[in-house]
């Protein structure tokens, strides 16, 4: 293998550090800092929630708190997707008056169904009360616009909100605990070098910093092993999500009704399934889409296609035929539950919402949860940073209350009782197995049987060889109801600025022909929901080379949990970069 | 006591998907992504690179529309400008706004704050009208140098290169004078973290266009906004008289 042929893919300072690089001297590194009292990173549901109940708690004990948090999209919502049917249950928690502040819940769930598809007919399945999936005094939402009103709620309570800009780097104190974050630097050129414009990133110092970016932070990665976070729970496990949003045919339209699916065109052994939620916003609009766990062998498999194809089942094309795809976005969610729960505190910060993970699987909801942990921390957080003494061994508080906290909960109660649905369906029969223990032990007996089933282990090691696995035989997009991928991910309105490193870095360069082309022929080129990993011939005739579309990315985080040879580490490009999901 | 008035526009994100309403009266702007028109970004570069050169003591960064455009200023005044200025628009007025009526806000405002030099960007990418700057300049009778790649400050006159479809055209003009900002002017300075909180500090006043002395009527009714066509394939030919036989069979010739 010639290496010196390969063009250099991979140019982040965090895999080449700029204080050996000659290019860099005598560059000026030092970086302004500023402090708060809690700094948030990610402005989501968690991040949002654990916001605006420290300012609620400042508030009512008259108080003052400085409360920043930051994040990476450009405006708060545009990095939001999700189905989504949410329970109120957090909301009515953190503001029971959500409906006089104008919450865009507008679309209460009237009609729940659910079927098993086959190619060309669909089995309905009751939707006994009991049952996880059932969605009776839920609401549709469209999220982002939904996180959107949250960060309105946050700015009027005084949090100072960030968009804009990314968490790149945790800052340490001299005992270990977390300090803080850096945003990231700005003007760094696509080869390493700096630019003109070069400027460093600030820091934020915090007496507690939170993590909350969601599925799969790439900080919480580094937290997790900094602070040995998982040695006592299994590997997370995950599944990609991808989403259109459909303007149809007016008579088609039902508002409120839920729609799921397993079955077609996953085989039984391949866990997933899909969505379709009617919106009542004035518009004849659908939220669809489909989710693939990430646990699946065959290489190749692609998420996004076999999405594009579900849609010509006659059950889903006679709800989409005659409409208009507005929108399309990819994100990974997780699939552990319980037993994949981590350690959530540590000297000088905490983790909460999706990082850690507090989805629901299958009920297929984690805002709420999400929320009430955001909500949980900002409880726990309190007393001790507005305390004359927080007594804390460390620079940075730990703050171990937090995790009590969640163990008396109901997010905790509600994990453990969904605990083994998920990997009941590591099981010969595959779907129908985990179905029939959901009929069988959930509905009867809520998660109390006194057993807890494993997953499968990590989701990257899942993968078998290509030469063992036939190539799937998808068709091809008809522009009407499937599409391709390009004129896909122009609808998630992403866009990166073009000349920095590419964000997704490679431990080492040449891995990805030598192991990932070599022996799983490649599967990242199906995985990724945005076309950023393509194989392309070298210019010298013999032989291919990974390119990085790195400007397509839609910060799925999928390829960091997925490439069978773990060299993928996603960080964060320049922040304003990645999608721009308008209420997704 | 020089100062210079930049004007910055909240336009849609140059990357988002254009939609077009269901009405077909415009296109939709809800929730959408936004950013500063790039060619205002280069503006306020400008401007903010000629008071570091000590040439201009005051940068003044104007934008006219709803609540939301003091995003816009904010970002203006994070990369440098001293103060700004938010002339409140909105609903059908900020609907039917265009080049004509933001001139005449400009000029009323370049008199009143006694500004020797108004830097625009040349055009805004969601109407690529291309208009502003010039009418600007002609309201106040002041010269104007359009397309600017360069721009330097000699005594009481501005040396402007142009960009011309001929290729670079140099002028002089003196000051007050109007300039609009083509691409190669400059690369704008990214509005980082430290400045942005510092920029919540500075001063944005708020005025309405009747304040100046500006009538927002428009002469100019949008009747309707369509996707443009959608592409057809192509068509492979492998001779030239098959092209010309296809050339004549759709009319062309």
């Amino acid at each position: 293998m010639h290496l010196h042929m390969m063009p250099r893919i991979t140019s982040h300072y965090t895999i080449f550090p700029r204080d050996k690089d000659p290019r860099w001297e005598g560059v000026e590194m030092e970086r302004f800092a500023d402090e708060a009292d809690v700094v948030i990173v990610g402005g989501g549901p968690a991040g949002l929630s654990a916001a605006i109940r420290l300012k609620q708690l400042a508030k009512e004990q008259e108080k003052e708190l400085r409360v920043c948090l930051v994040e990476k999209a450009s405006q708060i919502g545009a990095h939001t997707l999700s189905g989504a049917c949410l329970e109120p249950s957090a909301l009515n928690e953190l503001f029971p008056d959500w409906k006089e502040r104008g919450a865009p819940l507008n679309t209460p769930v009237t009609e729940d169904l659910f079927s098993i598809l086959t190619e060309k007919y669909r089995i309905p399945v009751p939707m006994l009360p009991g049952l996880p999936m059932n969605n009776h005094g839920n609401y549709i939402v469209r999220l982002g616009h939904f996180v959107h009103w949250l960060g309105e709620q946050a700015e009027e309570l005084g949090v100072e909100i960030y968009p804009g800009y990314a968490a790149a780097e945790v800052l340490f104190h001299e005992d270990g605990s977390v300090k803080g974050i850096a945003t990231n630097d700005v003007g760094i050129a696509k080869d390493g070098s700096p630019k003109d414009v070069f400027e460093r990133g600030m820091e934020l110092h915090a007496k507690v910093t939170l993590f909350g970016e969601g599925c799969h932070g790439h900080l919480a990665k580094q937290l997790y092993r900094q602070f040995n976070l998982r040695e006592n729970c299994e590997p997370q496990t995950y599944a990609i999500g991808l989403k259109e949003l459909w303007v149809i045919d007016e008579k088609k339209w039902r508002p409120g009704r839920v729609e799921h699916s397993v079955g077609w065109p996953l085989n039984r052994n391949t866990y997933g399934g899909s969505f379709l939620y009617h919106l009542n916003e004035g518009e004849p609009l659908v939220a669809l889409g489909f989710v693939v766990g990430l646990d699946y062998t065959n290489p190749y498999l692609s998420p996004f296609r076999e999405f594009q194809r579900w849609k010509h089942h006659p059950f889903v094309a006679k709800t989409l035929e005659g409409g208009d795809r507005i929108a399309y976005g990819a994100r990974a969610l997780n699939e552990g539950g319980y037993q994949c729960l981590p350690k959530v505190t540590f000297p000088g910060g905490m983790l909460i919402g999706c990082s850690p993970g507090f989805m629901n699987v299958p009920k297929i909801k984690g805002t709420h949860t999400a929320m009430k942990s955001g909500m949980l921390a900002a409880e726990a957080i309190f007393p001790k940073v507005t305390a004359e003494d927080p007594a804390s061994e460390t620079a940075g508080l730990h703050i171990p209350e937090y995790e009590d906290n969640l163990k008396k909960s109901w997010i905790w109660k509600e994990l453990y009782a969904v605990r083994n649905i998920r990997p009941s369906f590591h099981n010969y029969f595959g779907l129908y197995g985990g179905m029939v223990y959901t009929g069988v032990f959930y509905w009867i007996l809520r998660g109390k049987e006194p057993w807890t089933l494993k997953h499968a282990g990590l989701d990257s090691a899942q993968l078998k060889p290509a030469k063992e696995c036939t190539p799937i035989e998808y068709p091809k997009p008809d522009g009407k109801l499937s599409f391709d991928l390009l004129s896909s991910v122009a609808l998630s309105g992403t866009n990166h600025e073009g000349d920095q490193p590419p964000h997704l870095t490679l431990k080492d360069d040449s891995i990805p022909v030598a192991n990932n082309l070599a022996i799983y022929d490649g599967p990242e080129q199906r995985f990724c929901p945005a076309g950023v990993y393509e194989y392309v011939p070298l210019e010298t005739g013999e032989g291919m080379r990974l390119q990085i579309n790195a400007q397509n990315c839609v910060h799925c985080k999928t390829c960091d949990i997925k490439d069978p040879s773990q060299n993928i580490n996603w960080v964060v490009p320049e922040g304003s970069g990645g999608p721009a999901y308008n209420g997704l | 006591m020089s100062r210079v008035l930049v004007g910055v526009k909240r336009v849609i994100d140059y990357a988002v998907k254009i939609r077009v309403k269901p009405d077909h009266s415009g296109v939709v702007t809800d929730g959408v992504k936004h950013s500063m028109n790039p060619f205002c970004e280069i503006a306020v570069e400008e401007a903010v690179k000629l008071k570091e050169k000590k040439f201009i003591k005051e940068v003044v960064a104007v934008s006219c529309g709803p609540t939301q455009v003091t995003e816009t200023i904010r970002t203006a005044l994070a990369m440098g400008c001293d103060r700004g200025i938010h002339v409140e628009v909105s609903g059908k007025d900020y609907e039917a706004m265009g080049p004509l009526q933001i001139a005449k806000i400009f000029a009323a405002l370049a008199k009143k704050e006694e500004a020797s030099l108004v830097i625009l960007g040349k055009q805004a990418i969601d109407d690529d009208c291309n208009q502003t700057g010039q009418m600007t300049a002609a309201l106040l009778d002041w010269p104007q140098g359009t397309f600017a790649s360069e721009v330097t400050i000699d005594g009481e006159k501005v040396k402007v290169v142009r960009e011309i479809d001929g290729g670079l055209e140099t002028i002089k003009i003196s000051m007050p004078a109007v300039l609009t900002a083509d691409l190669r002017l400059n690369t704008p300075r990214y509005a980082t973290l430290p400045n942005i909180m510092k920029a919540k500090k500075k001063k944005i006043a708020n005025m309405k266009p009747a304040d100046l002395g500006v009538d927002m009527v428009s002469r100019v009714e949008v009747l309707r906004v369509d996707e443009p066509p959608t592409r057809l394939a192509g068509v492979k030919v492998e001779t030239v008289d098959d092209l010309v036989a296809k050339l004549k069979a759709n009319g062309t010739i």
